[in-house]
């Protein structure tokens, strides 16, 4: 798991994927922070929060749309699929590789509330609540993308299906509204993302969300693990 | 060291292969044959764990592929048709990320170091693996099954591609490694497994055809001996008069070449020896011989009758 952890980090630094992720996600939050935070002259970041929330969906397709199309396409899964490695191990070293850069990138959050910091002080709590839900958040979106890119061959393809459900997954307040049904828009409610995430913003750390966004990551990634064996049995 | 038993691969109706069964002994080199498609890839992807089979089982070692998959796959080396090659690494990069992935236990430096020597990139190992050559390309792919020193190694047609100067140097590879390992390789040019091989197994439409010694094949299947001659004259003459020879099967002649000579092919049973009969016959008829060759029929002659004999099998 760990050679295959350190393998993905190394192509994300070696191919422009990593700087140009970081880059995007910087500028669009460093954007935001002072267009609301010094602009709005506000401690709060949860506005940089909301806000980045659209990048996310669009940035974690493009982190995750190799790991596994792309290993199909150049056949360089029959190194892995014949090497002394589970399946498990090979995508927990995947995502924990993309879940990595995703970290990375969230780590800006904590120097902007250290620049908060220098003027006012921050709610930290609120901050640090927050910081937790979007990783939790990515860790989701990571798993549900690695799990699309499993079923595809084509990058391409994996990333654009990848912001489509992102997509899906943002309006999803919206297409419940238009339900007319009372029941079905209960239950698809209780499968909506953000339900769960706006209380970390808040800085209420709550043990449902937390199980929420936890096990959909452990479920795509099983899925993702079902699909690699379904396809060495088909 | 492998035991392969009643192994079939299918795909639908689309039996890939079917009802395989054979078994590799410790330092054997054995030789997968058949024409594109037949399943020498199907056969080594299975016995490697990267696809499953739909029925039988492979033994490697003591341990079945998928009731105990790591113990199995770590004792095989794999190189697949595409080197699985990982093009934005260097070589040494990708050759410590693929030590570290099959969990080599040995001194990580010096193995590799040794492991390039062996198939000599020792020059390109701080060289990115997408500039690289398709000769070199393929030596890292044969560097990474050789990680380890895994007991069996397997590769899935390694000299495609290469040229002539290539394929010597990795036949020679093949040889030296039969001495320390159990290799199967596979590929659809004889000459090329006969020269590196003990064994052959040849298949077809995903049923093994033969499976012999090197040198046994030709005899258990030409059934007979064939002569090259090269005569002047007659050719209604020089053909009657060699068929009335004892122990001549067939007598055909092969073309006409220029002076009025031609080239006759002469089969007869490898119990008698017609050389000089023939020389007798022919000299008594005034045709003189101008070419006389023995020999049994070709590999790739017995290869291509094989392969048809078991294709017309299938029509029946």
């Amino acid at each position: 798991m760990i050679a295959i952890y350190r393998r993905e980090l190394s192509a994300y630094f070696n191919s422009a994927i990593a700087y140009v992720v970081l880059a995007v996600f910087f500028f669009f939050s460093g954007f935001f922070f002072i267009n609301y935070c010094v602009g709005g002259n506000t401690t709060s970041l949860s506005y940089v929060y909301g806000s980045m929330f659209y990048i996310i969906m669009f940035l974690i397709p493009v982190l995750t749309m190799k790991t596994f199309s792309e290993e199909k396409r150049q056949k360089t899964d029959q190194a892995l699929l014949t090497s002394p490695t589970s399946l498990t191990e090979i995508v927990a070293g995947k995502f924990l590789g993309a879940f990595t850069i995703f970290g990375m990138c969230c780590s800006i959050f904590i120097i902007y509330a250290i620049v908060i910091s220098f003027f006012a002080q921050p709610q930290w709590s609120v901050v640090l609540c927050t910081l937790l839900g979007v990783l939790l958040l990515g860790a989701a979106l990571i798993a549900i993308n690695v799990f699309i890119s499993s079923l595809t061959e084509s990058m391409v393809v994996a990333a654009v299906i990848g912001m489509a459900v992102g997509l899906i997954i943002d309006t999803m307040s919206y297409i419940i509204s238009l339900i007319p049904v009372g029941w079905i828009a209960d239950t698809v409610s209780k499968i909506n993302f953000l339900n769960y995430y706006t209380n970390f913003t808040y800085g209420i750390l709550s043990v449902v969300d937390v199980v929420f966004f936890l096990s959909v990551t452990a479920l795509f990634l099983f899925f993702t693990v079902r699909v690699l064996e379904k396809r060495r049995w088909s | 060291m492998i035991e392969v038993k009643n192994l079939t691969k299918s795909y639908g109706r689309l039996k890939a292969i079917d009802n395989i069964s054979f078994s590799v002994d410790t330092g054997e080199v054995l030789g997968f044959l058949g024409p594109n498609g037949a399943g020498k890839s199907t056969t080594m992807n299975i016995i490697t764990g990267y696809i499953s089979s739909s029925s039988g089982t492979v033994t490697v070692d003591g341990a079945e592929i998928l009731e105990q998959p790591r113990k199995a796959k770590s004792k095989i080396g794999y190189l697949p048709e595409i080197p699985p090659l990982y093009t934005d690494m260097t070589v040494r990069r990708y050759l410590e990320f693929m030590f570290e992935l099959k969990r080599v236990k040995l001194p990580k430096r010096e193995h590799i170091d040794e492991i390039m020597r062996v198939v000599s990139i020792n020059e390109q190992a701080d060289r990115i693996i997408g500039h690289l050559s398709k000769g070199f390309r393929q030596r890292v792919g044969f560097a990474q099954a050789l990680l380890g020193n895994p007991p069996v190694i397997i590769l899935d047609e390694p000299t495609v591609g290469l040229d002539p100067k290539q394929i010597i140097e990795i036949r020679k590879l093949i040889r030296s490694l039969g001495k320390k390992h159990t290799v199967i390789f596979s590929s659809h040019v004889l000459s090329e497994i006969s020269a590196a091989c003990d064994r052959i197994i040849v298949i077809n439409r995903g049923k093994i055809v033969a499976d012999a010694k090197v040198d046994e094949l030709a005899g258990v299947l030409s059934g007979g001996q064939r002569l090259s001659l090269i005569v002047e004259g007659s050719p209604s003459a020089i053909t009657e008069e060699i068929k009335l020879l004892p122990g001549v099967t067939r007598v055909k002649k092969e073309r006409e070449l220029s002076g009025g000579s031609a080239r006759y092919t002469v089969s007869y049973d490898s119990d008698t020896d017609v050389r000089r009969a023939v020389f007798g016959a022919m000299a008594r008829i005034d045709c003189p011989i101008l070419e006389m060759k023995s020999g049994d029929e070709s590999l790739e002659e017995m290869f291509l009758k094989l392969t048809e004999q078991s294709e017309g099998g299938d029509e029946e």
